[in-house]
C-alpha cells in the first residue's frame, strides 16, 4: 500500500524527511513511512485509521490525539523478547523494520468475535462488576475473574526476559524546565542566557511543542523554524542541557523530578552498551513547567469512530507530518480554535466540507460552510467513519458524508505535574478550564508558563516563559538579561461550553476505559455524585492514560446532572506517573544477580575452589556444605562435616557476624544498658554470651562480648542483625545517653574470622599462633590479642557447636591466607570446612538458638534465659519483659523433640499436640522451630516452643503437618541432645 | 526528599533510615518507671497532621541520628538538629 493521504509536499511539506523512507509492519502488512513519522502519522499516511479495539466493548477505535494523551491507538510494538505491550502508536517514533501488532482483539482487529460485548452494552454498564458478580461469594475467584481477565485488558505479555539494560541517573540544575514549546523555550533562552545551569526536558523527539504542529508565525520565522533556532542556541550554551524524548513522569519532594529519557526506543535495538531507557532523578533548585494544554471532546452519540478526532491534532498531522487523515473533513467545535483546523486543513487542499459550529453567534468563518448553533447528533461508519448526522440551529437534520471528523471542546491546562504535590486545581471561567492552583505549588517554588498556566496564545507563552524564568533566576541570583521576544499570534480564548449534545446515550467520554455519559448518568442515578465516587464507580479516568482527555468532560456533565457549577463539583486530581513508566526503567540494572549487592567472606575464593555450594544469607555468600566426589546427596556432605567435626576438627568461616567495637570510659555501663546481662563486671580477657532485648521485652539479638582491655570491649552480633543492632547502639549513645564516655564502630569488614573446632581445635591452632593457648593459658571463654606469625589477631574461645572451639580473627586481607594456612595445619588431624547446614546441625544438638528462634516475638523466658535478664539495673526492655503476659509460667518454652521411633522422619513446621487430641487451633500447645537429621544420634531431632515446656520434659505428644499429612508419636527432651554438661568445650 | 543535615548539608534521604517520633528521646528510668510508663513510651504517638518531630539515622552517611522537624502535610522540613544536642537540651545525659 502507498501514502494514499500523505498531502503534497509543495501544500504541506511537513517536518518529515520524505527524501528517505522507512519501511515497517503493522499486523503483518508491510507499509512505508519517513524519519520524523510516528507510528499513527505513518499509518493515517497510509489511510490506516483502524488501530485498536477498545478495552471493554471491543469497538473498532483509531487515534483521537497525536500525543501523549492517546487513550485508543495503543498497539504491542516490536516483536519477541521485545514485545511491548500498550505502546501509544501517537508518540512510537518510526524506525526501519518497525514492527506492531493491534491488541485486544481476536481473531483479527477488523473482525472481533468480542465485539459482542458491544451488543450487550446494556449489561456492561457502570458498576456491572459489583451488580452482577456478587452471587455466589465462591465464584468469584474461580468463574468470573479468570472469564473477566481474558475478556477485558489491553496488550500482553511474552512472558521473556528483556534483552535489554536500563539505566538510572541523577542530574542537578538551577532551573528545569518541563516542556519545550514556546513558553519553555522562551524560559529556556532567558534562564541559558543568564548563565544558570538549565535542563530542558520534552517529551517530544522533535522540541518546538504545538509550535511544529501549527502555521504561526514567530517574528519573520515560522513557528518550527523559530524554535529550530532556538534549540540550537541553546544546544550551544554549555550551561544548558536539551533532554529530548524525556517525559518528566513526576514531581517530588524539595524540588527532585524523576524522568524517564527513552534512549533508544527510536531504534531497532539499542546500540552497543547504551541502554534502553533511563530513568532520572533530578535535582531542581527552581522548575518551570511549560507542559501545555490538552484538547478535549465533545461527548456525543457514536463518537468514538476511527476517523474522528480532535481537531488540533488532526491540523497537527497535516501540518508537521503532511497526512489528510481523511479527504473530506468536518469540524464540530464549541470555539475559535476549532475554525483554526478548518482554515489549516483547506489551505493543504483538505475538502473541508462544515465545520458545525455549536455557538450561534460565532463570528463567521468565510471561504467554508460554517453552520452556527448547529450539532452532531450520530455518526455512522462500521470501521472507520463515513458520515455525521447534524441538526442545524432550526431543528432540520442533515447527514453528511465525511472520512474525518475534527472535535474541539477547548482546551484544558496539563495541571497534572502541579497535582503530584496535591494541589487542587482551580477553575477559570475565562478559558473554561482548570488552571494549576497559583503560580506556585509544592515546597521549592514551582512556576508555570504558556498554556499549562492558562496562557493559551503563543505570545502569552512566549512572555509568561520568559517571565517566569526571571522570576526562577531572581530567587536564585541570578541576573537576567532583557531578551526580546518575537511578534506572535495572540488570539484570545473565544469559547461557549459544550460539553455532551443532549439526547445522546452512547456518547464516549473515556475511550480507553469506555465510559459513556449514560455511565456517567447511572452513576448520578445512583447517587456516586461526588467526583471521587464518580472515578470508582465508572472507571472514569482510572485508565493507563489517567483520563488526560475525558476527566474535565466526565465532571462537566455530572456537574450538568447535580445543577451544580463545575468548581462546585471539584476535580480529581493526578498522581504519577504523567505516563506510563516500564517497571524496567524504575529497576534499572537491579536484576536478576544484580537485584541487590551482594557480599563474598574471605574464604570464598577458596571454597569456590573445593566446589563449594554457596548460600545467601543476607547480602553474603556463605558456604553452606563442601561435597567431595563420591557424594551425591547434600545430607552426605552435611553428616560428613558434623561428624568430621566432632570426631576431630571442623573449620567453619564465621566472619559475617557483626563486629563492633566498643571503647571509653563508659564502655562498660552502656553495654549494661543495651543488653540484658551484665558485662561491666566482665574480667578483661574473657568473654560472654550477651542477650540483647528491644525495648518491648521481645529478645532482639545475641551474640557474644569480649572485654579486649578495661575500656574496650568486641562486640558480635548476629549476621543478619549485624546493621541493626548497630543502628540501635548508635540511638542509645546519641539520643538517650549522649554524656556517656563511648565510641562505637563496625568491625564486621575488618576482620576475617573462623571458627575452628572440634576436640583438635586446639592442636591445630597451636600449630598456627605463636602464644601458648593450652587450657590453664587460654581457659573457656578467654578472649585475647594474638599474633599468627608476628601478625596481629584475635582469638576467642568460644563454641556454638559444643565442641572444644576457638574463633580466630585476622586482618581481612589476610583471611585467605588464613584458610589456606589452617587447611595446611589442619591436614594431619583430617580437619573439615563445614557449611552453613553442617553449623545449624550441630547447633540444634547443643540446643542454641537462632534466627528461627529469635523471631521477633520470643522473649528471653520462652528461650529458657529468663534470668539472665538482670533487674539490678537498667536495661532496655528489662522493665516491659516483665509484663504480665510475657512472663507467665505456663508459657512457651524453648523444649527438644524427638521421635519415639527413630526411624520416624520429623516435618519442619509441625505443631505439638496431647496425644488424642484433635489437630485444631484450640489444641495448639506449640511447634518446631529449628529441625535436623542428628548424624551423631541417628536420628531427627527438633527444637520447639511448647506451653509450659519446662514441666512437661519426658511427655509424648504428637507432632502434626496437616500441609504435609504427617503425624508422628513424639517425645519432649531437653533441648541440649549433646554434652548437656558441656564438658567438651571446656576439655 | 532532601535533608539538610547540620553538618553535611544538604543529603537525599535516601541516605537516612526513618525511625519516628522524637519523643522516644524520652526514656523513662527503668530502675523507678512503671510497666505503664514504659508501655506509654513504647507504644503510644501523636498523629499530627501538621509539624512532626521525628528521628532520622543518616546510616549512609555520618551515623548523626537527627531530630527532624517535618511537616506531615507538606513535606515540608522546617528545622534539623543533631538528636545529641535535642537530648541534651532536653535534660538527657548519662
Amino acid at each position: 500500500m502507498s501514502q494514499t493521504h500523505r498531502i503534497d509536499a509543495k501544500l504541506s511539506a511537513g517536518q518529515v524527511d520524505r527524501s528517505r523512507t522507512l519501511r515497517f509492519h503493522f499486523d503483518g502488512v508491510a507499509y512505508a513511512g519517513h524519519p520524523g513519522d510516528t507510528l499513527a502519522s505513518a499509518l493515517l499516511a497510509n489511510g490506516v485509521r483502524l488501530m485498536g479495539r477498545s478495552f471493554k466493548y471491543h469497538r473498532p477505535r483509531g487515534p483521537i490525539s497525536a500525543g501523549s494523551e492517546e487513550p485508543n491507538a495503543l498497539v504491542e510494538l516490536r516483536s519477541g523478547a521485545r514485545q511491548e505491550p500498550n505502546t501509544r502508536a501517537t508518540v512510537a517514533e518510526l524506525f526501519d523494520g518497525l514492527t506492531a501488532q493491534s491488541q485486544n482483539r481476536w481473531p483479527s482487529l477488523r473482525f472481533d468475535a468480542l465485539s459482542i460485548n458491544d451488543r450487550l452494552n446494556s449489561f456492561f454498564t457502570a458498576g456491572f462488576y459489583y451488580k452482577t458478580f456478587m452471587w455466589p461469594a465462591s465464584f468469584w475467584e474461580k468463574v468470573y475473574e479468570p472469564i473477566i481477565r481474558r475478556a477485558a485488558g489491553l496488550g500482553t505479555l511474552n512472558r521473556q526476559e528483556d534483552p535489554d539494560s536500563y539505566d538510572k541517573g541523577f542530574l542537578h540544575c538551577d532551573v528545569l524546565i518541563i516542556g519545550a514549546g514556546p513558553a519553555g523555550l522562551a524560559a529556556a533562552l532567558t534562564a541559558g542566557r543568564s548563565g544558570a545551569r538549565v535542563i530542558l526536558a520534552d517529551e517530544d523527539f522533535r522540541m518546538g511543542g504545538r509550535l511544529n504542529a501549527e502555521t504561526f508565525v514567530l517574528g519573520e520565522a515560522s513557528g518550527a523554524d523559530w524554535a529550530k533556532a532556538a534549540v540550537a542556541e541553546l544546544a550551544s550554551l554549555p550551561n544548558v542541557r536539551l533532554m529530548a524524548r524525556t517525559t518528566v513522569v513526576g514531581t517530588f519532594d524539595h524540588g527532585i523530578y524523576g524522568a524517564v529519557e527513552r534512549v533508544s526506543d527510536h531504534l531497532l535495538e539499542p546500540l552497543p552498551g547504551k541502554p534502553r531507557q533511563t530513568f532520572w532523578r533530578i535535582y531542581s533548585k527552581r522548575a518551570i513547567l511549560a507542559g501545555g494544554a490538552t484538547e478535549r471532546p465533545i461527548a456525543f452519540e457514536n463518537n468514538d469512530r476511527p476517523g474522528i478526532m480532535l481537531a488540533g491534532a488532526l491540523r497537527a498531522y497535516a501540518n508537521r507530518w503532511g497526512v489528510a487523515v481523511g479527504r473530506r473533513v468536518a469540524i464540530f467545535t464549541n470555539n475559535d480554535d476549532g475554525l483554526r483546523s478548518a482554515v489549516d486543513l483547506a489551505a493543504k487542499g483538505v475538502d473541508v466540507v462544515a465545520i458545525i459550529d455549536s455557538r450561534a453567534d460565532a463570528t463567521l468563518l468565510p471561504g467554508i460552510r460554517h453552520l452556527r448553533g448547529a450539532v452532531v447528533t450520530d455518526t455512522a461508519g462500521r470501521l472507520g467513519l463515513s458520515q455525521v448526522t447534524v441538526r442545524h440551529a432550526d431543528g432540520r437534520s442533515e447527514t453528511i458524508g465525511v472520512e474525518a471528523l475534527g472535535v474541539s471542546g477547548g482546551w484544558n491546562p496539563v495541571v497534572n505535574l502541579t497535582s503530584h504535590h496535591r494541589a487542587k486545581p482551580v477553575w477559570r471561567e475565562d478559558i473554561a478550564a482548570f488552571v494549576p492552583a497559583g503560580g506556585e505549588s509544592g515546597l521549592a517554588p514551582t512556576y508555570v508558563a504558556g498554556a499549562a498556566g492558562g496562557d493559551l496564545s503563543t505570545h502569552g507563552a512566549l512572555v509568561t516563559g520568559n517571565e517566569m524564568a526571571r522570576r526562577a533566576l531572581e530567587d536564585l541570583g541570578f541576573a537576567a538579561r532583557p531578551s526580546d521576544l518575537p511578534r506572535a499570534e495572540d488570539a484570545p480564548v473565544v469559547l461557549q461550553p459544550l460539553w455532551h449534545v443532549k439526547g445522546a446515550k452512547r456518547a464516549w467520554i473515556d475511550q480507553q476505559n469506555d465510559v459513556t455519559v449514560k455511565d456517567i448518568k447511572l452513576a448520578h442515578q445512583e447517587n456516586f455524585t461526588a467526583v471521587e465516587h464518580l472515578k470508582r464507580y465508572t472507571t472514569l479516568g482510572m485508565a493507563t492514560d489517567q483520563g488526560k482527555t475525558s476527566n474535565v468532560l466526565g465532571l462537566a456533565v455530572m456537574a450538568e446532572l447535580t445543577g451544580k457549577t463545575i468548581p462546585q463539583t471539584g476535580t480529581t486530581i493526578y498522581r504519577p506517573p504523567y505516563t506510563p513508566v516500564a517497571l524496567g526503567a524504575l529497576g534499572g540494572r537491579a536484576r536478576g544477580r544484580d537485584f541487590k549487592p551482594f557480599r563474598l567472606t574471605p574464604s570464598h575464593k577458596w571454597a569456590a575452589e573445593q566446589g563449594a555450594t554457596f548460600v545467601e544469607v543476607g547480602y553474603w555468600m556463605r558456604t553452606q556444605w563442601v561435597p567431595r566426589a563420591s557424594e551425591t546427596e547434600w545430607r552426605q556432605s552435611v553428616d560428613r562435616e558434623v561428624l568430621a567435626t566432632r570426631r576431630s576438627v571442623g573449620i567453619c568461616d564465621v566472619t559475617t557476624l557483626g563486629k563492633i567495637d566498643i571503647q571509653g570510659t563508659d564502655a562498660g555501663v552502656f553495654l549494661d544498658r543495651v543488653y540484658a546481662n551484665t558485662f561491666s563486671t566482665l574480667a578483661v580477657g574473657k568473654c560472654r554470651y550477651g542477650l540483647m532485648l528491644r525495648e518491648d521485652g521481645m529478645v532482639f539479638d545475641d551474640g557474644t562480648t569480649a572485654r579486649m582491655a578495661p575500656n574496650e570491649y568486641v562486640m558480635t552480633t548476629t549476621t543478619a542483625n549485624a546493621v541493626a543492632v548497630f543502628r540501635h547502639l548508635e540511638f542509645c549513645r546519641q539520643c538517650l545517653w549522649p554524656d556517656l564516655d563511648v565510641q562505637l564502630i563496625s568491625t564486621t569488614e575488618a576482620w576475617a574470622q573462623f571458627s575452628v573446632a572440634g576436640p583438635n581445635a586446639r592442636n591445630l591452632l597451636q600449630k598456627v599462633v605463636d602464644q601458648d593457648i593450652s587450657d590453664a593459658a587460654f581457659p573457656y571463654m578467654a578472649a585475647g590479642s594474638i599474633t599468627v606469625g608476628g601478625l596481629r589477631a584475635r582469638l576467642f574461645r568460644i563454641s556454638f557447636s559444643g565442641e572444644l572451639a576457638y574463633e580466630i580473627a585476622v586482618p581481612t586481607r589476610y583471611g585467605d591466607a588464613m584458610i589456606r594456612k589452617l587447611m595446611e595445619a589442619g591436614a594431619e588431624f583430617d580437619a573439615v570446612v563445614y557449611g552453613t547446614e553442617a553449623l545449624g546441625v550441630m547447633r540444634v544438638e547443643k540446643g542454641h538458638v537462632a534466627g528461627n528462634e529469635l523471631n521477633g516475638t520470643s522473649t528471653a523466658l520462652n528461650m529458657g534465659l529468663g534470668k539472665m535478664v538482670s533487674r539490678k539495673k537498667d536495661s532496655i526492655g528489662m522493665v516491659l519483659s516483665q509484663r504480665e503476659g510475657m512472663s507467665r509460667d505456663d508459657g512457651l518454652r524453648l523444649v527438644g523433640v524427638k521421635p519415639v521411633d527413630p526411624a520416624d522422619a520429623l516435618k519442619a513446621g509441625s505443631h505439638l499436640l496431647k496425644t488424642g487430641a484433635a489437630a485444631t487451633v484450640q489444641n495448639d500447645d506449640g511447634w518446631l522451630t529449628s529441625l535436623v537429621w542428628s548424624p551423631h544420634l541417628g536420628h531427627y531431632i527438633a527444637l520447639a516452643y511448647l506451653k509450659n515446656g519446662a514441666n512437661r520434659l519426658g511427655e509424648t505428644m504428637r507432632a502434626v503437618n496437616l500441609l504435609a499429612g504427617t503425624d508422628v508419636a513424639v517425645e519432649i527432651v531437653s533441648p541440649h541432645f549433646i554434652d548437656p554438661e558441656g564438658e567438651r568445650l571446656r576439655g | 526528599m532532601i535533608i539538610n543535615h547540620p553538618i553535611l548539608g544538604p543529603r537525599d534521604a535516601q541516605e537516612f533510615v526513618y525511625l519516628g517520633d522524637a519523643s522516644l528521646i524520652q526514656r523513662p528510668d527503668g530502675m523507678t518507671a512503671s510497666i505503664e510508663a514504659f508501655h506509654d513510651y513504647t507504644y503510644l504517638r501523636d498523629n499530627s497532621a501538621g509539624p512532626h518531630r521525628e528521628l532520622w539515622y543518616h546510616e549512609q552517611g555520618d551515623r548523626s541520628w537527627l531530630v527532624v522537624t517535618r511537616n506531615t502535610l507538606t513535606h515540608e522540613i522546617l528545622k534539623v538538629e543533631l538528636a545529641r544536642d535535642v537530648a541534651r537540651a532536653e535534660g538527657r545525659s548519662r
